[in-house]
């Protein structure tokens, strides 16, 4: 399931290098999101449904998200890795939600 | 009827339809398969012996209303981007959808849908495991997009559909997406529990 994923810790001795340049190992590339939109057909049971389905998330958190995108038309549903987020989007159409995705800070 | 229902003990997900009912839902999912097929999703004008050595799938978007909505693009932005994720996917979710829709028809005929519909007051009892149901679950998303995209539903516009006189073959339709919708209503409810 598709869990949002976090950059995983590195173990390494830290080493004098390691301290004083900047430590690229642990720090995420721009992450990317998932978008699920609005639409006049699918039933908010059933988008509740699917997020809890895919990502494995709490009713709750689920139901926050489907009101998300019942009411401000759109929501960020997943974040992660390119390629995490291009299975999300599929997964999402498989299922018939509308979902894009694209960089994090993109507008 | 057609409400779906979890049984208790086994955990079977079950509906009872009516000859009329079931033999509905299987011209819906039979057109919808019919659908998915219709536009090859591969261009043919090209190089034979090019098309034959190339296994992957479109990239640009379906000229079919419903198929676009079906298959929507991926990157909003970003074209040459969206065509690789188009060619990457569109034939898998192609195939599952056209499956899905398969597995409708298939579950209403092992429950005693006869090829041809001409018994009155026959009734179809379905059972289903739970995988089956998500799968018919999926499927009718795929219907109720493809009957709201002919439709031309928007938010809010329900007033409009009630107010078409009865024989008005556009509120027949909507009468049936929303009995679809009734259907998936009842069917999350039953998956839920």
């Amino acid at each position: 399931m598709g869990d949002v994923s976090a950059p995983s810790p590195v173990e390494v001795e830290p080493t004098l290098d390691d301290l004083t340049e900047e430590s690229f190992l642990v720090r995420p590339a721009t992450p990317w999101v998932t978008i699920v939109w609005n639409d006049p057909v699918n039933l908010m049971s059933y988008v509740t449904y699917v997020f809890q389905q895919h990502f494995g998330y709490p009713r709750k958190k689920a139901e926050k998200l489907m009101m998300e995108v019942h009411e401000d038309g759109r929501s960020v549903v997943s974040s992660g890795s390119r390629e995490e987020m291009e299975r999300d989007v599929q997964a999402m159409h498989e299922y018939g939600l509308w979902a894009t995705m694209q960089r994090e800070d993109q507008p | 009827m057609g409400a779906f229902q979890r049984h208790r003990r086994s955990g079977a997900v079950i509906a009872t339809f009516s000859g009329f009912e079931a033999d509905l839902l299987r011209s819906l999912a039979s057109q919808l398969v019919e659908l998915l097929h219709s536009e090859a999703a591969v261009p043919e004008d090209r190089d034979p012996f090019e098309a034959l050595m190339d296994f992957t799938g479109p990239t640009t978007e379906p000229e079919d209303p419903v198929l676009r909505r079906l298959f929507p693009t991926a990157y909003v932005d970003d074209e040459e981007a969206a065509a690789e994720f188009r060619r990457f996917t569109e034939g898998t979710l192609r195939d599952g959808k056209a499956r899905a829709a398969g597995t409708i028809i298939d579950v209403l005929e092992d429950a005693g849908l006869p090829a041809e519909l001409t018994e009155d007051g026959l009734v179809i009892d379905v059972e289903m495991d739970q995988p089956t149901a998500q799968t018919w679950l999926r499927s009718f998303t795929d219907l109720r997009l493809a009957l709201a995209t002919r439709l031309g539903i928007e938010d809010g516009d329900e007033e409009r559909w009630y107010a078409l006189p009865d024989d008005d073959p556009r509120s027949q339709a909507h009468d049936i997406y929303e009995w679809v919708g009734y259907l998936q209503e009842t069917l999350v409810g039953a998956l839920s529990r």
